[in-house]
């Protein structure tokens, strides 16, 4: 079963592969406004998804430039790593 | 650049380690159609692409190949991991792991090592964008005769995801050539190659 902060991340990852599919999409279909619009939609629903996270379980980190600085080390390193199941 | 995302484009969580499944998956890493030379074929052909949209198509298709890759990594990984000797010599990856341990190294199911001819990249955009074609084409074959051979929910799952975006990235190289045979001379796509000569369709 996953839990509610695998939910909630699945959830972000779930928009960003939306956003991926839409921006090659776009790159043969460049004029295309409805893939703009659907683009813009996205985004700000990543933008939501990520507070919700956020509210709940504390900072998202995806790229190492999320990670926080003011901790004791530097958490970047952290396990899991995408490869690895949680056991 | 690049920046990496410490996440998978969709997700691999194998509960059963299975050797033998992992030499056959192995091939969408390091064999002939698989995500390695995938990603490297085009992010290698975009140098000479002389139109815009086919150079994004050609980035961001290389780029999730990169994802794919490490995908298929992770299977592999998930696949080897907490083998005992009796599995590894039943299963026949003992001659896989005599060379490389449980490491992730390119090769394909038939064992030959990856090779930098699956790079095609012959330097004229009609050439490069049927050779991508037929890839995204071959790759679906291979992914077909996979999910034919394992039976495996979770091993089946991320490769069901993996052979819908051969389909889609198909798709887009389509789309690519169509754009750019509009561009050319429609009595005769072939008079120039506008990955080379200057003024060729203009």
């Amino acid at each position: 079963m996953m839990s509610e902060k695998q939910q909630a991340m699945k959830k972000i990852h779930a928009i960003d592969f939306a956003i991926h599919e839409l921006v090659l999409f776009a790159d043969t279909h460049p004029e295309s406004k409805k893939a703009m619009e659907l683009m813009r939609k996205y985004k700000s629903a990543k933008k939501a998804a990520v507070k919700d996270y956020e509210n709940k379980f504390g900072k998202y980190i995806c790229k190492v430039s999320d990670v926080p600085l003011d901790t004791e080390t530097f958490t970047w390193i952290d396990s899991p790593w995408p490869w690895e199941t949680e056991e | 650049m690049w920046q990496y995302e410490k996440k998978l484009q969709y997700p691999v969580r194998v509960k059963n380690p299975n050797p033998k499944y992992a030499q056959i998956i192995i091939s969408q890493y390091g064999g002939p159609d698989g995500e390695l030379g995938a990603s490297m074929r085009y992010l290698t052909q975009r140098y000479s692409m002389p139109y815009d949209d086919v150079k994004a198509t050609l980035t961001d298709i290389g780029t999730e190949e990169l994802a794919h890759m490490e995908m298929i990594c992770a299977l592999v990984y998930q696949l080897t991991k907490n083998l005992s000797k009796e599995e590894i010599v039943k299963s026949g990856f003992d001659k896989y792991f005599v060379d490389h341990t449980t490491g992730v190294y390119p090769i394909a199911a038939s064992s030959l090592p990856w090779r930098a001819e699956y790079i095609a990249a012959k330097g004229d955009i009609l050439a490069d964008l049927h050779e991508d074609l037929a890839a995204e084409q071959k790759a679906r074959v291979t992914y077909d005769n996979l999910i034919r051979l394992i039976d495996d929910p979770d091993v089946l799952d991320p490769l069901r995801f993996l052979r819908e975006r051969e389909i889609v990235h198909y798709q887009r190289f389509g789309e690519a050539l169509r754009r750019t045979t509009d561009r050319l001379d429609s009595k005769n796509f072939y008079a120039c190659n506008p990955s080379f000569d200057k003024n060729c369709g203009k």
